[in-house]
């Protein structure tokens, strides 16, 4: 499997795309440290970024990777590897370069601009924490698309879908709820619904962290309640990695059963 | 005749200064009094008691002549945590140049390092006020001065502690250039009148920075109010000039900058707002001018929570807050113009620095939050910004009339 994992990898950082997107947050992040002048305010604005641009790269990139090096993996298959290896090793390759391009073209930026003194440290590292769960959420569920459905259209709207459905759709719903049970003590539900959402989880994980946690008023102080201790912080963790999980050995059965 | 006249004009200024100024005494380890106490009860009318610097271990001191305590290099009086340290119930008394420490805390009385009562022409300056329970405590008094004090405890919880500077049934008091921290209201007014609050620094404190109710005709200028833990409450009040005051960092889940509660014919010019949790929350309030305040970086820069009328903001600087109004009713009969909005996104054709767009500065997720709170989870969610961008494109929610017709392309300078 590592072999697979390091050719995907090595074939993956080689490429364009990968340069591209690191550029993208190398640049990104020089600006905003440049505009606001202050790494506390550029975590608030990067958050915004993050939060919506990870997963769709991460659905989009992985959908384009499965498709394209479709030929490649028959190839592979025909040789005595254990399917699983084969798909689990590119998953990796594919979300692992992503993430690297994340990590690397934030942190080059801010390490520049003296975060390792600033108090945001913490703050940051759980920036790209979630950044990173979040690729590895969100290739697996492209994955899995990809390999369910061999016409590459129906694949890309699919997953396109998926990822509008997470980042825009459930908060739409979310919120229809909200006002629509008004009448009900809505904190749980409100916990809940967020704790579902591995968008939302890690928006409210890194907005607890930061001053404007204070406009979240008597519900944020719910949150604060259950996500602002450390056995919260550990759930949260625990569920983000359910969400990478689940997906992956949904790739892992499909793998094995599928005809090609 | 000159010379007649200046040995008559000698003669009553000596007179007359001698009759003010009375005699001199002094407190040292090595004086005739090596207690406050004892040169107290020695003192007439009018007498300097001058207290060299030292450690005086008193209480319960009483000051029931006009007189002068005049501290020499900062003496120190210790309290012992035994009560008010000292009482003053006469007029035209002088408190200068002392450090008062250590008042100790009831749950029955209100214990002050000094207690003012019913005294009138009072100047308390130049004291550095430690560990108290209620620093200055002054009652029923008029025409007096509190100027250039240091207050400060170690509050923790309201219950157990007490104010900085607290008035009751006063009027024509000057509060200025006092610094007050760590206590539970850094000031606090109840039934005072045209009394000036000026160039004050209040922080940290466990309650308000300033607190006033029942308060008519007071001018508050050029104070700082930060850090504290809900900000400054002014409430029951008519008639208040509230002008180049700085509210910062009031930062928590009950906070404000400004808590305006049932205020009446206020002018509030020239303040800055910056990073509070709520700039300005105004209840009940009416015919107030906001005119050339500054708003950066709140989470509301001003909060509407009903029974507000006949209100007018007038060119402020509304930059960077999350909302900038929040607004709960359908029904607006107060004015926003020529003020500039950070968020406004309009355009100016003709080039004269007014928006040719109106700004309609309550956005549709201010108004959901204010229908259920709870919503408050999906802030900065991209599911909002889309939200809020079809209610500006064509506004269903938000009251109609509630815009700012001539909104300014430029922020204002002071």
């Amino acid at each position: 499997m590592f072999k697979i994992l390091q050719y995907s990898f090595y074939d993956l950082i080689r490429s364009r795309w990968s340069y591209v997107y690191f550029l993208f947050y190398l640049v990104l992040g020089l600006a905003l440290l440049f505009l606001n002048n202050s790494v506390s305010k550029s975590v608030i604005t990067l958050m915004n970024i993050i939060i919506v641009l990870t997963p769709m790269i991460g659905t989009i990139f992985g959908v384009m990777y499965f498709y394209s090096s479709r030929e490649f993996t028959e190839l592979l298959l025909a040789q005595p590897i254990k399917r699983t290896t084969i798909f689990i090793g590119q998953y990796l390759g594919v979300s692992l370069s992503l993430s690297l391009s994340l990590v690397l073209g934030l942190g080059i930026p801010f390490t520049i601009y003296g975060l390792w003194q600033s108090s945001e440290l913490a703050n940051f590292g759980l920036l790209l924490a979630s950044g990173t769960f979040l690729t590895f959420i969100f290739v697996a569920i492209s994955a899995n698309i990809a390999l369910l459905n061999e016409n590459r259209i129906k694949g890309f709207g699919y997953a396109i879908l998926i990822w509008l459905f997470l980042a825009v759709i459930y908060d739409g719903l979310f919120l229809i709820s909200l006002v629509v049970f008004e009448d009900y003590p809505l904190d749980k539900l409100a916990l809940v619904a967020t704790a579902l959402n591995p968008i939302d989880l890690s928006r409210i994980l890194i907005l607890l962290k930061l001053d404007i946690s204070a406009l979240l008023g008597y519900t944020g102080a719910v949150f604060q309640k259950f996500f602002g201790t450390n056995a919260g912080m550990i759930v949260s963790f625990f569920i983000l990695l359910v969400w990478t999980l689940i997906p992956t050995l949904f790739i892992r059965r499909i793998a094995v059963k599928k005809d090609f | 005749m000159s010379n007649c006249r200046v040995i008559l004009m000698l003669f009553f200024t000596s007179t007359y200064s001698f009759h003010v100024l009375g005699n001199s005494i002094e407190v040292c380890k090595s004086c005739q009094f090596t207690t406050i106490k004892q040169a107290l009860g020695h003192a007439n009318a009018h007498d300097t008691i001058r207290v060299y610097k030292g450690i005086y271990e008193e209480y319960n001191l009483e000051v029931n002549k006009p007189m002068v305590m005049l501290g020499i290099n900062v003496p120190t009086i210790d309290g012992k945590e035994q009560g008010t340290i000292i009482n003053i119930t006469a007029d035209s008394v002088v408190i200068d140049g002392f450090q008062i420490e250590n008042v100790g805390l009831s749950y029955t009385k209100d214990y002050a390092a000094i207690h003012v009562y019913k005294s009138r022409h009072f100047n308390i300056k130049n004291n550095i006020l430690k560990k108290v329970f209620f620093g200055l405590l002054i009652e029923k008094s008029h025409d007096g001065q509190v100027r250039n004090n240091e207050v400060s405890s170690d509050a923790k919880e309201e219950f157990n502690s007490g104010n900085g500077i607290h008035l009751w049934h006063c009027s024509n008091i000057e509060v200025t250039g006092n610094t007050l921290f760590r206590l539970r209201d850094g000031i606090y007014f109840e039934f005072v009148s045209e009394s000036t609050i000026s160039h004050n620094v209040s922080y940290n404190n466990v309650r308000y920075g300033l607190h006033f109710m029942f308060s008519n005709n007071d001018n508050y200028y050029d104070n700082e109010f930060h850090d504290n833990g809900a900000g400054v409450a002014v409430m029951f009040s008519k008639f208040i000039n509230m002008k180049r005051n700085k509210f910062y960092q009031n930062w928590g889940t009950a906070s404000f900058g400004l808590l305006l509660k049932e205020i009446y014919d206020a002018e509030i010019e020239n303040n800055i707002f910056e990073e509070n949790t709520i700039g300005i929350h105004i209840e009940g309030s009416t015919r107030i001018n906001y005119v050339h305040n500054q708003f950066n970086q709140n989470g509301w820069a001003v909060k509407f929570a009903g029974g507000c009328y006949a209100n007018v903001f007038y060119q402020n600087n509304f930059i960077s807050n999350s909302f900038d109004v929040s607004y709960n009713s359908k029904l607006n009969d107060n004015r926003f113009e020529e003020n500039y909005w950070s968020s406004y996104t309009g355009y100016d054709l003709n080039k004269d620095d007014i928006g040719d767009v109106p700004y309609r500065p309550v956005k549709l997720f201010s108004y959901v939050v204010n229908r259920t709170p709870e919503s408050i989870v999906l802030l900065r969610s991209l599911f909002i910004d889309i939200l809020n961008f079809s209610e500006k494109v064509s506004p269903v929610f938000t009251p109609d009339n509630l815009i700012d017709d001539s909104p300014k392309m430029k922020a204002f300078n002071d």
